[in-house]
């Protein structure tokens, strides 16, 4: 049993305690570019989960396998050919939203939380201890994005999923929107807010003073 | 000329790099904490952008693009979708290649550079410049511009954000906000500040 409930909390600690983006800064980037809407929140998390889950179950498999000096280029390897499955999946299911999210789908080469977390767990763990680090990690820094994305889709333009929820002044309704929340900057302020909000409720991730 | 000009200047302010696309930011966030070790990280980022820029645009518009490999008798081949793979091999062999050259004929410079190097092949500032060029089909002169051009707007941008986080060592910031999460919102309203060039047409 001990082993499940290792595994639970290899899945389970990046969500909340150890978040990728909240508290060890990695795959910043795209969590502030394509947050506007929650959708295209939602398709940027399912994207990085799948990158990351099995960039760590690859890697993981052949870990003892790679040379230590060109193990960066190996890694990036792997994780280049599973950003284009992703990208030519969404240019053909999706091709919208791939437009929407332009560059920062192939963006998800270069994200730290899937290069950090196939360095830093999947060079030493076994394939399926690193899958469950990919999901876990995938799935904390899609809680940010998801929530970052439905605050600024439902108070910057009254929706979510682009279904209206607070009828705007424009469409007889009664809710002026937030123009500030629709431009890129406020990403920064809610994950600030967010990161606060983490840190109060737990105090032990609290910086110590320089 | 003029066009190169403006150019020039759009990708340095207009759209900044770290400021109004994002790209870079996990640098940006992480190594800002002193105005020295920024500088060189921006200068490390302003010569790779530089150099990756128009070496992948080569490289993307005589191989990869649909129907470049007509030279070679393959008008209908279109090798586009190796485009990532591409670039961030080209990216790291570069960025091992400038280390070397460093080493041997620069090593004060290396020295100076050194730890920051090795970190600019997962920069996304790169990558990103490398995809924008992609996609506003660049020809060479304007990719080497506009790689240059938005190298100096990443380090103009983690330049001023280190230099208010030293300022800020003194002020007395509440607990829970204290080093990430103020960076955050400081970085915020430098964007909201960078976005007052956002309506200048050049």
């Amino acid at each position: 049993m001990a082993k499940s409930s290792e595994l639970k909390e290899v899945l389970t600690s990046p969500v909340v305690s150890n978040n990728p983006i909240a508290l060890q800064i990695l795959g910043v980037c795209s969590a502030l570019a394509v947050t506007a809407t929650l959708q295209n929140a939602v398709v940027m998390t399912l994207a990085v989960l799948f990158v990351t889950a099995f960039s760590n179950l690859f890697i993981s498999s052949i870990r003892n396998y790679i040379p230590n000096s060109v193990r960066i280029i190996v890694q990036m390897a792997i994780i280049a050919s599973l950003v284009i499955v992703v990208d030519q999946a969404l240019k053909a299911f999706a091709f919208g939203i791939s437009k929407q999210l332009s560059v920062y789908v192939g963006l998800i080469i270069t994200n730290c939380i899937v290069m950090g977390r196939a360095e830093a767990f999947a060079m030493k763990n076994k394939p399926f201890p690193s899958f469950m680090d990919g999901i876990g990690n995938g799935l904390g820094y899609g809680l940010i994005l998801v929530l970052v994305g439905a605050v600024r889709e439902l108070f910057g333009s009254g929706a979510l999923f682009g279904i209206e929820i607070l009828p705007l002044i424009s469409n007889g309704g009664w809710y002026q929107s937030n123009g500030l929340l629709l431009l890129p900057p406020s990403a920064f302020f809610i994950i600030g807010g967010v990161i606060w909000a983490i840190r109060t409720i737990r105090p032990e991730q609290v910086e110590p003073k320089e | 000329m003029e066009h190169y000009l403006s150019l020039f200047v759009r990708s340095i302010f207009i759209e900044n790099m770290a400021l109004a696309f994002f790209l870079g930011m996990c640098t940006f966030l992480a190594v800002s904490k002193k105005v020295k070790t920024s500088m060189g990280l921006g200068v490390a980022v302003i010569v790779v952008l530089g150099i990756s820029v128009p070496a992948n645009q080569i490289i993307y518009f005589n191989l990869l693009a649909p129907g470049a490999l007509d030279w070679a008798g393959f008008p209908d081949a279109d090798l586009s979708f190796l485009g990532f793979i591409t670039f961030i091999g080209v990216i790291a062999a570069l960025v091992q290649i400038l280390e070397m050259i460093l080493d041997k004929y620069f090593p004060a410079l290396y020295q100076a550079l050194g730890i920051f190097l090795p970190l600019i092949t997962v920069n996304c500032a790169i990558f990103g410049g490398v995809s924008f060029m992609v996609q506003r089909e660049y020809n060479l002169l304007e990719s080497a511009v506009y790689g240059v051009g938005s190298g100096i707007g990443w380090t103009l941008a983690i330049v001023a954000l280190a230099g208010i986080r030293e300022k800020m060592k003194y002020s007395d910031v509440p607990d829970g906000l204290r080093g990430l999460g103020i960076t955050f919102i400081t970085a915020g309203l430098m964007a909201l500040g960078f976005m007052s060039f956002s309506g200048i047409q050049l």
